[in-house]
């Protein structure tokens, strides 16, 4: 008679029990010298568990599955020419930012994780971080693959790792998860599987896959929804993490919280670039940002929240600054955007007639009465032939490397948000409090950023001029500018012969 | 704890794979509310969500794994609970 086939709980245990011991040849601090110093207790690893249970086989099993399904699909688009069936050629600018922004985020994730997979001195968290490795990885690595397709026909997405170290909008994804991998591991895990993974990635993934679906973009929604689908398990993980740490020890919560408060602010400030991405690159946005924040972090944030006050631990700081500013973010990030466009790797160009009405609709308290104005003027001086770029180079806030864009949005929405403090006889900028807060806690580790427009007035860019900073970008003069009239428009023009038909009109 | 139940939801991609599955939330979940957006659909409800094997089972006709629910699964908000029978999210 065959034997019994063990069910999920016992094979998950078998997995993840006993396959770490006490070392008796070195010191267990010295086998794992990175999971005591950050001041997390815990007292009994066993007490991990894995919610999805997932062993190894099945592991590759549905990784395998979901490879085959989405190779198959990269594989019918590239052969019938699916760039061709994109709503408008603009809305590539969302996957340009996409690729040089959050694909080496991935990769980043992936190293972070492969570090814990070692670290950890419980077994089954190891597993669930080595997992978690391999996932990052590998969507790293399909959405280089996916995109490689538009890069045979498109401007700008031909070297984004090189470009993710330097370009000036990059270093805000680049920061963000280089303060998370250089931190303990506890605190990474914090950072990347539950600030970001399980409190903020629906706002990335969820509503920029269906705006890829919205606009005909199969190959992305493909990968994106084939790694949505990792996304869950690890959303999983970090919940479980947050819980088993306060579950481990009552000094772990001012510690936790802390965290959270950092890492919420930093994936927050992050995914400003994503509300950009969001209601103006995307030629058809399925749902404004606005509407996602109200939906995946207002409802959905709040009841997570809820479910884990019995811990003690709180909504994160600022967290109603935040939801205000929710009205005003994208319009602030695409102007800046629109007015630096000359040194983009990607094209900017003024929301139609058609998008500033639904611009409206989705935020009737702000849209008309701030931002609209701005960009009617932009478009009668381009009318004109009078526009141009900003000359001078922005400053940045020293944590989150934006711009000095946000505004003061609860008190006076037109006056820009500026904090500073000093630390060792040098002034410092910030953004906002909670920018301000995290530079206080650590300034330490934050007088060491590497800012890009103070590097590029040390001349450690390239040189001193626009054109030579670009080059050292490895930016091609036909990536940036507007799109009315680039490489791309032109190549859109004459495949869907719009050229033809205006001329016969 | 207030006693407003806080919503749960599990959003799948809209495809042949995880109609079945849609239907059993359906019949397992009277109350829950399903929205299809562009590419995938929403499942969401009051508190608790359970997806049960044999009811996509029955509508599958053919065996299936839970697990399986992963090559679809696009996101979810609640706590888990798995095993061989049934996938359920909650709030506490």
């Amino acid at each position: 008679m065959p034997a019994k086939k063990l069910n999920l709980r016992k094979r998950y245990e078998l997995l993840t029990r006993g396959m770490g011991w006490e070392t008796t040849y070195q010191k267990m601090d010295d086998v794992f010298p990175y999971d005591s110093f950050e001041g997390i207790k815990i007292t009994d690893w066993d007490k991990w568990e894995d919610p999805f249970r997932l062993t190894m086989d099945s592991y590759w099993k549905f990784q395998a599955e979901k490879e085959k399904k989405l190779y198959a699909v990269i594989d019918s688009f590239a052969q019938n020419n699916g760039q061709t069936n994109l709503a408008c050629a603009s809305y590539l600018s969302a996957i340009k930012l996409f690729i040089t922004g959050v694909t080496p985020l991935e990769y980043g994730a992936h190293r972070g994780f492969a570090h814990l997979g070692r670290h950890f001195r419980g077994d089954g968290a190891r597993i669930a971080c080595q997992m978690q490795a391999i996932d990052e990885l590998r969507h790293a690595q399909t959405q280089v693959h996916t995109i490689s397709h538009y890069n045979k026909h498109f401007s700008g997405l031909h070297d984004p790792f090189h470009q993710f170290d330097r370009v000036w909008y990059l270093s805000v994804p680049k920061s963000f998860v280089e303060d998370a991998m250089s931190s303990g591991p506890f605190e990474f895990i914090t950072s990347i599987s539950f600030a970001f993974e399980y409190v903020l990635t629906n706002l990335l993934f969820v509503p920029f896959m269906s705006g890829a679906a919205y606009n005909g973009d199969m190959a992305t929604v493909t990968f994106g929804f084939s790694a949505q689908s990792d996304e869950s398990r690890h959303m999983t993980l970090g919940l479980e993490i947050i819980k088993f740490m306060l579950e481990q020890h009552e000094d772990n919560l001012p510690i936790i919280q802390r965290w959270m408060d950092k890492h919420f602010w930093r994936a927050y400030r992050l995914l400003a670039l994503v509300a950009a991405m969001q209601d103006y690159m995307l030629t058809n946005s399925p749902m404004s940002w606005k509407e996602a924040w109200d939906v995946y972090f207002v409802e959905n944030g709040g009841a997570l929240f809820e479910d884990l006050s019995r811990y003690g631990l709180k909504m994160p700081k600022y967290h109603e600054l935040a939801t205000a500013e929710s009205d005003h973010i994208s319009h602030q990030v695409w102007s800046v955007f629109c007015s630096l466009g000359n040194a983009t790797g990607f094209h900017t160009f003024l929301p139609t007639e058609e998008k500033m009405d639904w611009l409206s609709e989705k935020y009737p308290d702000t849209f008309d009465k701030y931002y609209r104005p701005r960009f009617e003027y932009w478009a009668e001086q381009k009318k004109a032939g009078t526009f141009e770029y900003q000359k001078g180079l922005p400053q940045l806030c020293q944590v989150c490397q934006i711009p000095m864009v946000f505004t003061e949005v609860q008190t006076d929405p037109m006056q820009i948000s500026y904090r500073v403090t000093e630390h060792g006889g040098d002034k410092y900028h910030f953004c906002s409090d909670g920018c301000k807060d995290i530079f206080e806690f650590e300034p330490e580790k934050y007088v060491q950023a590497w800012l890009p427009v103070h590097q590029i007035y040390q001349g450690n860019c390239g040189g001193p001029t626009l054109p030579e900073v670009l080059d050292w970008y490895k930016f091609k003069p036909e990536d940036s500018g507007d799109y009315i009239g680039s490489k791309d428009y032109q190549r859109w023009q004459e495949w869907k012969g719009a050229d033809k038909k205006v001329k016969q009109a | 704890m207030s006693n407003k139940k806080n919503t749960v939801f599990l959003i799948l991609q809209d495809n042949e794979d995880a109609r079945p599955i849609i239907e059993a939330v359906e019949q397992d979940n009277p109350d829950a509310n399903i929205q299809y957006q562009p590419g995938m659909v929403r499942m969401e409800a009051a508190g608790r969500l359970l997806v049960n094997r044999v009811t996509v089972e029955e509508n599958l006709g053919r065996e299936w794994d839970v697990q399986e629910l992963h090559l679809n699964l696009i996101s979810l908000a609640g706590n888990i609970d798995e095993d061989e029978d049934k996938f359920e999210i909650s709030w506490h």
